[in-house]
């Protein structure tokens, strides 16, 4: 029996594992809470997406398949990304595009650094996961990093105008207000690197336990994939500082009126 | 200004309105909108407004809350363009006027104090960061206040001071005029007559102020012209002395 013989639960496993959606759904009847139909919606929504991702993951990441179709789906899973942060930041002018720009910025330089390096082989089996989580990481800081710049400007409003009527250029008058924005953006991810391995283990490493590997090896693994991921968080907040600054300006030096954000 | 014989006379300011002193509008004037309208989010702000502002003394612009009165401050220094119209400054539409160089040319003061973070110095040096301690102190006294506040927190001033700092940090860029967006609306009386005495020293030594209140006392005081604004646009003579009217008690 292999390792990965060990970690594989087949469909016996998964079926039990309904056990613990039967819970969920029981105590929100005994609570009344009235979330069994969106209970049971959102496993069986997730399986299917899971099962569909699943069963295209074996076309992409077979070793006999060329790696192009690897990097494709890589392609595919950046514009998705720019379409969820666009779902969830709504409010926000131009962020589809901005975002995209962000998310590629950052994907690219990790990926970069991971394959050129060849810190992992430059097959499907690694290229699809480990891009996923770069990318998968970048929705978050993407969203936090754009709703921070916008509230912020909003907020100070009157001292962004006052430097502004000073006759600064509204790259040096949303400066200090955008570099707060964009810390904030960035402590998230600083602070839950600080806390790994003493708050939570980490997905990656999880799943390598799990599967069999030695912990040492999965907590190297797991290690390089936190640096990528603060790297390419830290990409993103800086190319969202500068791609979404410019669009809440006018070429004329006026700030645009903005929503409040609610992050 | 007229006033109609059901009427009642209007208070002083109206009789500055109606008869500027001297030639004042003889000379270029400072500022000109001509057919100006600002929309907002499809909601209308400003009508048609064709006004000259002189190039000397206190002008004020006067009128109730949300008569549109900042907003055509805002259009002077390029902080809002007009929907339609033209804005000029010296007799130069102020889109042919690089912006940057324009609001530094027109200074404003806004109506709440916007200090920046760090000392008085710091925030004078926002607006010239190679501007002299003597720059800064001439600034500082043209705003009233003494050279001991240079090294003061600005989170520690009051709201007179922190309202007087943010006037030198404008006079640090040495604008041609300045534009003051009730100023003192959150100021307390003794305060508040400082800084209308200082606007007059500023005045009076060359440098024009358009000055917005919806107070006609404080118009009264202050102005040597006055322009009624009343819902987005330059009131009638009859609109004007019903304003004036109301405001009074009357």
């Amino acid at each position: 029996m292999t390792l990965m013989d060990d970690a594989a639960i087949g469909w016996s496993g998964l079926t039990l594992s309904l056990i613990l959606v039967a819970v969920a759904v029981g105590l929100s009847m005994w609570q009344g809470l009235r979330l069994e139909r969106e209970i049971l919606w959102a496993c069986g929504r997730a399986i299917t997406q899971l099962l569909a991702v699943g069963y295209l993951l074996v076309l992409v990441v077979d070793e006999d398949a060329p790696v192009i179709w690897a990097w494709l789906w890589v392609v595919a899973m950046v514009v998705f990304a720019a379409v969820t942060v666009r779902r969830r930041a709504s409010e926000i002018p131009d962020i589809t595009r901005v975002a995209a720009l962000a998310i590629a910025a950052s994907a690219a330089i990790s990926l970069l650094v991971v394959f050129g390096f060849g810190v992992y082989p430059n097959v499907g089996r690694a290229v699809v996961p480990i891009a996923g989580m770069m990318i998968g990481n970048s929705i978050g800081s993407v969203v936090v990093a754009a709703r921070r710049i916008v509230g912020e400007l909003a907020d100070r409003r009157p001292e962004v105008e006052a430097r502004l009527a000073l006759g600064q250029p509204w790259q040096q008058a949303s400066k200090p207000f955008v570099r707060s924005a964009l810390r904030t953006a960035l402590t998230s991810q600083l602070e839950s690197t600080k806390a790994v391995g003493l708050v939570f283990l980490p997905g990656a490493m999880t799943g390598l336990i799990l599967a069999g590997v030695d912990p040492v090896d999965a907590v190297l693994v797991q290690a390089a994939i936190m640096y990528l991921i603060l790297g390419c968080v830290a990409t993103n907040v800086v190319v969202i500082g500068l791609g979404l600054t410019r669009n809440l300006f006018t070429p004329d030096h006026r700030l645009v009126r903005l929503a409040r954000t609610t992050s | 200004m007229g006033t109609g014989p059901t009427v009642p006379p209007p208070p002083t300011v109206t009789t500055r309105a109606s008869e500027p002193r001297g030639d004042r509008r003889l000379g270029a004037p400072l500022f000109e909108l001509d057919g100006v309208s600002l929309e907002i989010d499809g909601r209308s702000i400003l009508r048609d407004i064709s006004l000259h502002v002189s190039a000397d003394g206190i002008t004020v612009l006067l009128g109730p809350s949300g008569a549109g009165k900042t907003m055509i401050l805002r259009l002077l220094n390029r902080l809002e363009v007009p929907t339609a119209g033209l804005v000029r400054f010296r007799g130069e539409p102020v889109t042919s006027i690089d912006p940057l160089k324009l609001r530094r040319r027109v200074g404003m003061v806004f109506q709440r104090p916007a200090p920046f973070p760090g000392t008085v110095r710091d925030n004078l040096r926002v607006a010239d960061p190679g501007a002299t301690d003597d720059a800064l102190l001439a600034a500082l006294g043209g705003a009233g206040l003494s050279p001991v506040f240079l090294d003061r927190s600005a989170d520690d001033l009051s709201g007179g001071e922190s309202q007087r700092m943010c006037l030198a940090r404008t006079l640090v860029t040495r604008p041609e005029v300045l534009l003051m967006d009730e100023p003192t609306s959150a100021l307390d009386p003794d305060a508040r007559h400082r800084l209308e005495r200082t606007a007059r020293d500023l005045a009076d030594d060359g440098r024009p102020v358009v000055w917005v209140t919806h107070d006609l006392d404080q118009a009264d005081r202050l102005a040597d012209d006055v322009l009624v604004v009343i819902d987005g646009r330059v009131a009638s003579a009859e609109e004007r002395d019903r304003f004036l009217k109301e405001d009074n008690g009357g």
